[in-house]
């Protein structure tokens, strides 16, 4: 099962088990949306549970917020993560805060699906990853899964979430891991062992990373496809790095982060998003705060460039395994 | 090269149209553009007439109560005179209300206070209109709908003053109510949020196959947001159960309606280009805005869709205690709205039909005053705004709460910090 499969799965599982929950977006219904993660749906649950709506993410957002304070349990697609913008007042200012201005009486189980990164030779609007300014508004949880079984279960804790869970999905990897090599074919999801996906329930939860491989000597904090770049990276450059799948950026899991830390003494913190308050700088933060007298050496970051994405250089924009190295390099070296 | 200011001669220069009021601080105030037609002059559509049918109504005004209080024409909803009655009562209690609070803030109790002087009408009569069970995503001069519901007045106090009985826990800006019981969704200082917000609730209801229906409101002013339009968009594609009010009161804080677009046409005529149903509606009309709502409920219960309504009516007071309307408006030009007040037409209207005088009127009057009064009085025990912070203090650590349904990590640390603070504070 790919990534797509996997979240397909997770939308089956779902709507079968609670009539509450529903799926809305542009395309998400006949169609089974651009990337099919929606794919028949429609024709099993009916269109007042599975539709396709205007091409207006306030609306969509603003429309689903109403749905889940009504009791329903709806699941959001925007089509693209660059898309998110127009929607995203509805989200910071209310999806957010509903809860809490209203002291627990409202909640809003929304969860809102986007695929997102690049890769894809998608330009500029359609290669952007926005998770920091999420992980920045207190009240969404900000989730982005690296394999079709992550992705599964932890869309179904999102659903399942009373709370706003913005889920980004990298669409780099929808059909399977990418090393960060842009001349290399991807290995199909169905080829590789993490892709085991179960077909009934099962949560993966919110918050928790996953230790993706034990190392010694440096530790990676990644998410999404970077983590399949960093592995890469650490076996291209062969260090003995422990690679941290971080699965939720907030909550983060600071257990896990710490623990790592303290072990190994370096760190080195990697995504694809422009650098400058890139969510690197919180884990950069968090690192300095909790473990600086178990550094060896600055926290060092490798990420996109400050830049809108471009189309055509967009493999010299993708932090790839040589921009992890020089970053590896850098917080080993001192 | 040619400067950029220079043109071809024989075209002329552009110009731009930037809309004013008719009149300033310092004229005569002029309501002259104003068209009024006849009381009972515009015909009622049948419930379940096409929605091209309402749109000549978009162009016009719904009016019962003529200018000597007497009902007339098809839209007269012929209610009793106990309705009538209680829709004045709660009229006068919202007015009652505003005074006071609208004190309260001037003597320093809270923060900030937004009253609905000469738009009464509004909320309470669709209120009355509206099923207790249907939900209201109103803005913050909706507070009618709260008093018209039976709803508590000390806890509307409560949470005006932020104090220790504010059931929001001190949140949330003065007027911005919330309860979930009363069919009242939380006020969002965003404008225009809500309104996608209740077409959203409004389908969930239809998906679930209740019978509930929301309605929602907006200024003329936030029609001009995305989420205007896009709830409009939503409320027509997929036909959903609610009704779209739009107040007219034709002033943004200190912009009037022409900046929004009121100038080229009118807001009810929104619904025109949307091809959902749409009514122009006297707004200190009581019983203009009951026929309305009842009218766009009955439509919206038998799932012919959405009702756009704008309310026609003017603010008599200023945005809220931060402005003064008479530094952007001729002085006193609420008190010469042609169409009135709201309360003195029902109140002549029940005179006419025999049910109601002045002597009565004065202890109604008095009554609702007391009553304010007195829960007041009990709100202010339980500290004001200003006192909260001193003599009342509010357990700080709730500050952290609410953020998600469980706290994580990150906020239990801060909120030890916090505590830690005031301990430090305290010695």
């Amino acid at each position: 099962m790919n990534m797509i499969q996997a979240i397909n799965s997770a939308h089956h599982v779902m709507m079968e088990r609670d009539d509450s929950t529903v799926a809305l977006g542009e395309d998400v219904g006949f169609f089974g949306g651009v990337f099919r993660a929606t794919e028949g749906l429609q024709k099993t649950y009916g269109r007042s549970r599975v539709f396709d709506t205007p091409i207006s993410e306030g609306g969509i957002m603003g429309v689903a917020i109403g749905m889940a304070t009504y009791g329903l349990r709806p699941i959001a697609e925007i089509q693209f993560a660059d898309y998110i913008y127009p929607g995203f007042d509805q989200i910071v200012s209310e999806a957010a805060r509903i809860r809490y201005r209203t002291a627990g009486e409202w909640c809003v189980p929304l969860t809102i699906r986007s695929p997102y990164g690049g890769g894809i030779f998608g330009g500029q609007t359609h290669s952007q990853s926005p998770e920091a300014l999420f992980a920045h508004i207190a009240g969404i949880t900000t989730v982005i899964p690296s394999n079709p079984h992550d992705a599964k279960g932890l869309l179904i804790s999102a659903i399942e979430s009373n709370d706003p869970v913005v889920f980004f999905e990298p669409k780099r990897i929808y059909n399977g891991p990418f090393d960060g090599f842009f001349d290399r074919p991807v290995t199909p999801w169905a080829k590789h062992e993490a892709s085991e996906v179960p077909e009934g329930h099962y949560t993966v939860p919110i918050g928790k990373a996953a230790v993706v491989r034990e190392g010694e000597q440096l530790t990676i904090l990644a998410y999404g496809t970077m983590v399949h770049v960093a592995l890469a990276a650490a076996e291209a450059a062969g260090i003995d790095a422990e690679v941290i799948d971080l699965r939720t950026i907030v909550p983060v899991d600071i257990e896990a982060i710490e623990q790592s830390v303290k072990k190994t003494g370096r760190c080195v913190v990697v995504h694809e998003a422009t650098r400058t308050a890139g969510f690197g700088a919180e884990l950069a933060a968090l690192v300095q705060e909790r473990c600086f007298y178990h550094l060896e050496a600055p926290v060092q970051r490798a990420t996109g460039w400050d830049t809108p994405y471009p189309h055509s250089l967009e493999w010299a924009y993708f932090p790839g395994p040589i921009r992890l190295g020089t970053a590896f390099k850098q917080a080993l070296e001192d | 090269m040619p400067s950029k200011t220079e043109r071809r001669s024989n075209r002329p220069a552009l110009s731009l149209h930037v809309p004013e009021p008719e009149a300033r601080p310092g004229d005569e105030v002029d309501f002259s553009r104003i068209e009024i037609p006849a009381a009972g002059s515009v015909p009622r559509p049948d419930v379940s007439a096409p929605a091209a049918d309402t749109h000549p109504l978009c162009f016009t005004l719904v009016r019962v109560l003529d200018e000597d209080g007497k009902a007339t024409g098809p839209w007269d909803p012929r209610l009793d005179a106990d309705t009538l009655r209680r829709m004045l009562k709660d009229m006068l209690t919202v007015r009652a209300f505003d005074e006071r609070m609208f004190r309260a803030q001037r003597q320093g109790k809270t923060s900030f206070y937004m009253k609905s002087l000469g738009e009464e009408a509004v909320a309470v009569a669709a209120a009355h209109a509206l099923d207790g069970e249907d939900m209201c995503f109103p803005t913050y001069r909706q507070q009618g709908l709260l008093v018209a519901r039976g709803y508590p007045m000390v806890e509307m106090m409560n949470q005006i003053y932020s104090n220790r009985g504010d059931r929001l826990k001190g949140r949330q800006l003065p007027i911005m109510y919330s309860d979930k019981k009363k069919g009242f969704f939380s006020i969002s200082g965003n404008l225009g949020t809500q309104y996608p917000q209740a077409v959203g609730w409004a389908m969930g209801s239809a998906i679930k196959g209740d019978s509930r229906i929301a309605a929602a409101w907006i200024g003329d002013g936030s029609t001009a947001e995305g989420d205007f339009h896009s709830a409009v968009t939503f409320a027509g594609v997929y036909r959903a159960p609610v009704i779209l009010n739009v107040v007219n009161n034709q002033w943004a804080i200190s912009s009037f309606s022409g900046i929004a677009g009121g100038e080229l046409t009118t807001f009810a005529a929104r619904a025109v280009g949307y091809g959902i149903a749409g009514l122009r509606v006297d707004g200190n009309d009581a019983l203009a805005v009951y026929a309305a709502t009842r009218w766009a409920a009955d439509r919206a219960r038998s799932n012919l869709g959405p009702t756009l309504i704008e309310m026609f009516t003017y603010r008599v007071e200023g945005h809220s205690t931060s402005d003064d309307p008479n530094a952007y408006r001729p002085q006193g030009a609420g008190r010469q709205w042609p169409l009135g007040d709201p309360i003195e037409r029902l109140k002549r209207h029940l005179v006419g039909l025999g049910e109601w005088d002045d002597a009565r009127h004065e202890a109604l009057t008095a009554k609702v005053d007391a009553e304010v009064r007195a829960a007041q009085k009990e709100a202010e025990k339980q500290g004001t705004l200003v006192a909260s912070t001193i003599d009342f203090p509010q357990d700080v650590r709730t500050m952290f709460e609410d953020v998600y349904e469980e706290m994580p990590w990150h906020l239990k640390e801060q909120q030890a910090q916090m505590v830690a603070e005031l301990e430090a504070k305290k010695k």
